[in-house]
């Protein structure tokens, strides 16, 4: 293990700090937009990753232009295509987080979690 | 028969429609198209069982276009088993609970339950069939987010708490789940299993990119462990099937986490190949949270008042006892915890029935107190109970009792881990038995004058009162009996398919 390697890949590095960062904001906050802040953060930290895997210096986004077919003009596309996915996947998820959010502070008129764990050990509601 | 071939797919491809067509539908006719379709979809994978235990397995090209550019469906024996299997269980759960839905359910939204059920049907099948990683990762997604619209359908405080904390559990353990697949892509350069096997096989024995493969193989495992509740991460879990609907509450404790285990055990013969995953240290990891799991799950569950949160936390025990079949790393040790799912699955859905069944007697209680002598107000849910808790505890003849000597079978090959299995399953067989049989002792103890004078709602239910519910409950006895007494042919069965992993 040594620096060059790292430095040699910063923007993996840099990846992987965001998914650590977006993943420890999803565990640990309490409030509940904080906390799907940080889902976002940690899915789109990787597709960054999944980005720069497909990515090659200096070729082109993989859409056909010109004619030009040759495999050297063009980046990997697949895991462009899985990026795609990806964010429709986690778009939905936000939709759903944020629509029980919206749920749990009619009910409760309050984003953070834990005192609606109480306010619902309590019961009443 | 080539046509039986395409079964498969036919049945992911039912489900997922099937899904949205419910939404326009009445909720009765939504119920009728769910039932049809599980039928339906149980009838294929008979067929394609059937198919395959003659033909061998087989891969299903997508399109027609070959690896590495198309999309495969792989189907063997085991496979096969599992899709018939979770169509029985989930089949039964959903009529056994059509009571409790229709009376907690506001009617304009009973037709949306069935497109959660149906999606979620799907999500199960395509992972079970599928043989492309990132499929799998997005019908993961598909299978929570659809649990979760089955858990939130019942408006009510807990249930909505419970999706919420559910969902933030599953997002965490999916984030993993993804991150370790996009490693791998990243050596490997493949999404299809057999491909990243090859090439994960080069690497292994190359010695380059070493820790990467580590921490894919970690990042996968602890992701798809937080997904199905390995003890430290059960936290959601009581408050989901405690206070979900019936058939909720069985579905999701027998075929959502088992979906999970069951993507999690062809990670490891598909994809990473049993010799690394062996090699890693990550089975001793599980071994020991498995073991932790056994002991704190029916810790809780002792001290659990509410009998639905009590079966709850039971599946947290015996969701510890597959991970230390993992852990054992012997092709036994993952057969004894295959044959667990299936009889795990078979015996949890049959307790929140006739747990259900119990309530219903009680005035709607679920705390031990009302429950008092409701085995004489409702026979046949009383019976039921009791094979369900006799099968949990490990009695000869039911299912339970197999899988534990299966596990005590599999831990006699492994010297360094015999006694610590042997001792776990014997401290977590005298833990369940405290709370299975304190709480069958309850049912079956006749109601005193003060239980009896406040609560009015006591009422006796016959078999009559429920046909349909009566019919399943003996149903879940018998396929209990059947996994019990006819063992050796569904293990034999599964090593097959096993062998037919590699």
């Amino acid at each position: 293990m040594n620096m060059s390697n790292l430095l040699a890949n910063y923007e993996e590095a840099l990846s992987m700090i965001l998914f650590v960062i977006g993943f420890s904001n999803l565990l640990l906050q309490k409030n509940l937009i904080k906390k799907i802040i940080g889902f976002n953060i940690m899915d789109s930290s990787v597709y960054l990753f999944l980005a720069l895997k497909g990515y090659i210096e200096g070729h082109q986004a993989a859409i056909v232009v010109d004619g030009v077919q040759s495999v050297d003009a063009y980046i990997n596309p697949i895991p462009s295509g899985l990026v795609l996915t990806g964010i429709v996947v986690s778009v939905s998820v936000t939709a759903l987080m944020l629509s029980l959010t919206i749920r749990l502070y009619r009910r409760y008129h309050t984003l953070d979690l834990d005192e609606i764990t109480l306010l619902v050990k309590k019961g009443g509601f | 028969m080539d046509f039986v071939r395409n079964f498969p797919l036919f049945c992911i491809i039912l489900t997922l429609f099937s899904g949205p067509c419910s939404m326009i539908m009445s909720g009765k006719h939504a119920r009728r198209l769910n039932l049809f379709v599980i039928g339906a979809v149980g009838l294929m994978s008979v067929a394609v069982f059937f198919n395959v235990l003659d033909g061998g397995s087989y891969i299903y090209y997508m399109g027609h276009f070959p690896a590495p550019w198309g999309n495969e469906i792989r189907v063997g024996i085991l496979e096969a088993i599992m899709a018939v299997f979770f169509c029985i269980i989930m089949f039964l759960s959903m009529i056994g609970g059509a009571y409790e839905r229709s009376q907690e359910f506001e009617e304009s939204k009973e037709n949306l339950y069935y497109v959660m059920v149906n999606l979620l049907l799907s999500s199960l099948i395509a992972l079970i069939y599928t043989n492309d990683l990132f499929t799998a990762y997005v019908f993961v997604e598909i299978n929570t987010i659809s649990a979760c619209g089955m858990i939130m359908i019942k408006q009510s405080g807990h249930t909505l708490e419970a999706a919420t904390r559910y969902m933030i559990m599953s997002l965490l353990g999916s984030g993993m789940l993804l991150l370790g697949i996009c490693f791998l892509y990243g050596i490997t350069g493949h999404l299809l299993m057999s491909n990243i096997k090859e090439q994960v096989a080069v690497i292994a024995a190359g010695g380059a990119y070493h820790a990467p493969l580590m921490i894919a193989i970690g990042l996968m495992c602890v992701g798809l462990a937080i997904k199905s509740a390995l003890f430290p991460f059960h936290s959601w879990l009581p408050d989901a099937y405690g206070y979900s609907t019936v058939s909720s509450a069985a579905i999701l404790s027998s075929l959502v986490s088992k979906g999970y285990i069951f993507l999690l055990i062809k990670i490891f013969y598909r994809v990473i190949g049993f010799d690394v995953i062996q090699e890693s240290r990550v089975i001793n990891v599980f071994f020991l949270f498995g073991i932790a799991g056994m002991m704190i799950g029916s810790i809780y569950a002792i001290k659990e008042d509410n009998i639905r949160r009590m079966i709850a936390y039971s599946s947290v025990a015996q969701i510890g006892y597959i991970y230390m079949g993992f852990g054992l790393g012997t092709q036994m040790g993952i057969l004894a915890s295959v044959y667990h799912i299936f009889s795990h699955a078979a015996t949890k859905s049959l307790l929140f029935v006739a747990g259900a069944g119990l309530s219903e007697c009680s005035g709607g209680s679920k705390k031990f107190h009302g429950l008092t002598g409701a085995a004489f107000r409702n026979r046949l849910a009383g019976v039921a109970f009791t094979v369900g808790a006799f099968s949990m505890v490990g009695f000869p003849l039911f299912s339970g009792f197999m899988s534990k000597v299966l596990f005590a079978q599999a831990a006699l090959e492994v010297p360094g881990k015999i006694l610590a299995t042997m001792i776990a399953l014997a401290i977590s067989t005298i833990l369940n038995v405290i709370y299975f049989m304190k709480t069958v002792v309850r049912i079956y103890t006749p109601a005193s004058c003060d239980v009896l004078c406040d609560a009015e709602n006591y009422k006796t239910v016959t078999m009559k009162t429920h046909p349909e519910k009566s019919v399943v409950l003996i149903a879940f006895i018998l396929l209990n009996l059947f996994l019990g007494l006819f063992s050796q042919l569904l293990t034999q069965l599964c090593e097959r398919g096993l062998g037919m992993f590699s």
